[in-house]
């Protein structure tokens, strides 16, 4: 199957990402953002859950969360392109919610057949939920999971879960007898024991989740398939995440070197100043570009998309951590500061850079695939 | 991207099928002599022939000058030259010789010359019967263009030409040169002209053309002197004074910014020829033997590979998001990289490719040994051409942050 040359990112995709815009611009400008997460600064304080339950509430309602459920589960099943739009603002925005992850859940319950229906509908439904896989060790490969199922019960810990305590659900992958299987389990359920992580992040949350006996629904018994198929839409969606914070990243230190004197000149006719921008610039428009082929190739060129995903992420993770690095620097002596916005989006960055494989991984794994 | 036909208008679409017709039944065969990477490097008649030849069929066959109208000797097309570049690509003809006068002075005489000239020069340009070179820098004038001094002193309804051009790709084949002169000392940028200049029938008398060797040793550009050379004020484009308005316009199509496509062929590989692509690096470290195994086992050298497939593969989609509205916030974000980019993809290929070919990229073109018959030094060599030329990449960052970005101008 051939891509169509404008990616398939049609009038609907373009209305979702504009509404987006608008929408995390509206409710939640950078200033409301900082006054929301970042009101305590001790580094030894403890975890806390800062969000808008409300605004999330608003976003289910418009229907942002059913986007990637399938049609024939009722879902919107709009192509991946278009969430990776949404996501892309999400980004910008920095906005803290489990929508990435209600997203990843969806694709992987999408690849999972019948089984998974139940779960759909709760997703439709406006629930919440968070992928439960990750080991101690935050491995990146998929069937690193510590969590057990053995006669109808979960045992063991998942690690690194991303907005654990902002959803209603998690989605755990767990060795079995025979292989590696999927569970949809309440996050309340009895002999769940979530433990918020202190992180560098402040438009997240994150934690540590054990598993005692816990009672789980079985939706698939062959975990892998899923998660493969499935995967590439997640390394991309992070990726857009990731392009749509640099964006931000880009346009408020360009702002910044304009207007700030230093020698009776803007910072940004030095050209030590400006060349490095410029190539924040080009790195975060190489990334944009590979974000929406690898997007468009979820749908339209299955066999091509784990290749065009590692490409889509391995690019904007070391964008994530250029352009991060850029824009403190280049904000110098109140970019060092907590008053100042960038590092929120610095945060944010380097914890993206470190979720679901870093780029020498991708492109190792890349390399599998090209020199196969 | 291989330029997909699934997106093509009812004329592109008939136009494709059309080329891929004509060039199955009229590719050229090899040629009779060893062929240089590009057109910049032209160094003998008889490579210059077999080129002239091609392009000449392929004018005649209506796959150059698609897009211009018919008044001036073009196939009157809409968008379709982007076509016959991808089937003459794909079809992997020779590279088209007269390179400068399709990427930069055809679109230049079109936007900018009479009715009289355009209908004049141009068919004979399409055709590739003139060559054309570009005189824009000179010793004193290089990044900073602006500060040419070659003077154009009027008498009458006549120009006296004199000063100095360097750099002058394809000189020493050129009818034609697009020319920057100075007509005014008191003014910088309004005080420059821009002409059409016959080079070629005035050598030996106001114009000489000396070559220069290259870091390769290759020759293909030129220093070029002016003494007491005439010309008349008809071969004058637009108004005077106005000359740094129209430099932007060749600039802008030379660094592949502009409206109108330039032709483009040169899929043709043969020994002399090879592609700078990073497909030719997984065969590259495939067949480079490195200790018990190959120099694609070798974990940094396949990170440095897929790193550089990512670039490649990025300002490969660059393009493709160009042309989708809705993923673009401002209209010339991709379009001014094209030129920064390409030249750095070509110059990091090259670059590791030598890396990868390890003891065996110290031979050079003519030892029998050599990897690639010696391409690898040679096309890194030359990439600092494309690095440097038609504005460094220093330049291009500063119009790029200047431009797109807005940030103050660093002059």
């Amino acid at each position: 199957m051939k891509q169509p040359n404008d990616f398939s990112f049609g009038e609907e995709a373009s209305l979702l990402k504009d509404s987006a815009r608008k929408f995390f611009a509206e409710h939640l400008p950078v200033e409301s953002l900082h006054r929301l997460v970042a009101a305590d600064h001790n580094p030894d304080r403890a975890p806390e859950v800062l969000w808008r339950a409300d605004l999330w509430q608003q976003m289910v309602e418009l229907g942002w969360t059913m986007l990637a459920v399938p049609e024939r589960s009722g879902g919107l099943g709009m192509p991946l392109v278009a969430v990776a739009g949404l996501v892309e603002e999400l980004g910008r925005a920095a906005f803290p919610c489990p929508l990435l992850g209600t997203l990843n859940v969806s694709y992987i319950l999408a690849a999972a057949g019948e089984g998974a229906d139940a779960a759909l509908q709760e997703i439709i439904a406006g629930k919440a939920a968070a992928l439960a896989m990750t080991n101690r060790h935050g491995d990146w490969e998929l069937e690193h999971t510590e969590l057990r199922y053995k006669a109808g019960k979960l045992n063991g810990s998942a690690w690194f879960v991303q907005d654990a305590a902002k959803v209603d659900y998690l989605l755990a992958v767990a060795q079995t007898d025979s292989g590696y299987g999927l569970y949809w389990v309440a996050a309340d359920s009895e002999g769940v024991t979530l433990t918020q992580d202190a992180i560098v992040d402040l438009t997240r949350d994150q934690a540590h989740i054990s598993f005692d006996n816990v009672a789980a629904q079985e939706i698939s018994g062959k975990a892998l398939s899923a998660l493969t198929q499935a995967f590439p839409a997640i390394w991309t969606l992070l990726a857009a995440d990731i392009v749509g914070a640099a964006e931000w990243q880009l346009q408020t230190t360009v702002e910044y070197v304009s207007t700030r004197q230093q020698f009776d000149r803007p910072l940004g006719f030095f050209q030590a100043v400006k060349h490095p921008l410029v190539n924040v610039m080009l790195k975060t428009d190489q990334a944009k570009s590979l974000v929406y082929n690898a997007a468009c190739a979820y749908d339209c060129e299955p066999a091509a998309a784990a290749k065009y995903a590692h490409m889509a992420l391995a690019s904007a993770s070391d964008l994530a951590g250029f352009a991060s690095s850029r824009s403190v620097q280049y904000h110098g002596g109140i970019g060092f500061t907590w008053e100042c916005f960038v590092h929120l989006y610095f945060k944010r960055q380097k914890h993206s850079q470190a979720l679901w494989g870093d780029a020498s991984w991708h492109r190792a794994r890349m390399a599998e695939i090209v020199f196969a | 991207m291989s330029e997909s036909s699934r997106n093509d208008t009812a004329e592109q679409a008939e136009f494709r099928q059309y080329c891929r017709e004509w060039l199955a039944e009229n590719k050229p065969s090899d040629p009779p002599v060893r062929l240089p990477q590009s057109a910049l490097e032209i160094m003998t008649e008889p490579q210059l022939e077999y080129l002239q030849a091609w392009q000449k069929s392929a004018y005649e066959a209506g796959l150059v000058g698609c897009d211009y109208p018919k008044e001036v000797g073009g196939g009157g097309r809409k968008d379709c030259q982007r076509v016959a570049n991808a089937e003459m690509i794909a079809a992997r003809t020779p590279f088209l010789p007269n390179v400068i006068g399709l990427g930069m002075a055809a679109p230049t005489v079109f936007y900018h010359a009479r009715d009289e000239l355009k209908q004049r020069l141009l068919p004979r340009l399409f055709s590739g019967e003139d060559i054309w070179c570009q005189g824009f820098s000179e010793p004193g004038a290089g990044s900073d263009l602006a500060s040419v001094q070659t003077f154009a002193e009027r008498k009458g309804d006549k120009w006296l030409i004199n000063g100095h051009k360097v750099w002058t790709s394809l000189a020493h084949f050129a009818e034609w040169m697009i020319i920057l002169l100075r007509t005014d000392k008191s003014h910088k940028y309004d005080g420059l002209s821009y002409f059409v200049v016959p080079i070629r029938s005035a050598l030996g008398k106001g114009v000489t053309v000396r070559p220069l060797i290259k870091i390769t040793g290759e020759t293909g550009f030129n220093e070029v002197i002016f003494e007491d050379l005439e010309v008349d004020d008809s071969y004058r484009l637009d108004e005077l004074g106005k000359g740094w308005q129209v430099a932007m316009t060749t600039l802008l199509h030379e660094r592949g910014a502009g409206e109108l496509q330039s032709p483009r062929s040169g899929g043709m590989r043969s020994k002399s020829s090879h592609q700078i692509s990073t497909s030719t690096l997984i065969d590259l470290a495939r067949n480079t033997r490195r200790g018990e195994g190959v120099a694609a086992d070798d974990p940094l050298l396949r990170d440095k590979i897929m790193e550089q497939m990512i670039y490649e593969k990025g300002f490969e989609q660059n393009q493709r998001r160009n042309r989708v509205q809705a993923l673009t916030d401002h209209p010339m974000r991709l379009a001014l990289q094209n030129k920064l980019l390409a030249s750095e993809n070509a110059q990091q290929i090259s670059e590791l490719a030598m890396e990868i070919a390890g003891a065996g990229s110290s031979l050079y073109l003519s030892d029998e040994n050599a990897p690639a018959g010696g391409q690898w030094p040679l096309s890194y060599m030359n990439s600092f051409g494309m690095t440097i030329a038609a504005g460094t990449s220093e330049v291009q960052r500063n119009i790029l942050g200047e431009r797109v970005l807005g940030m103050p101008k660093s002059k």
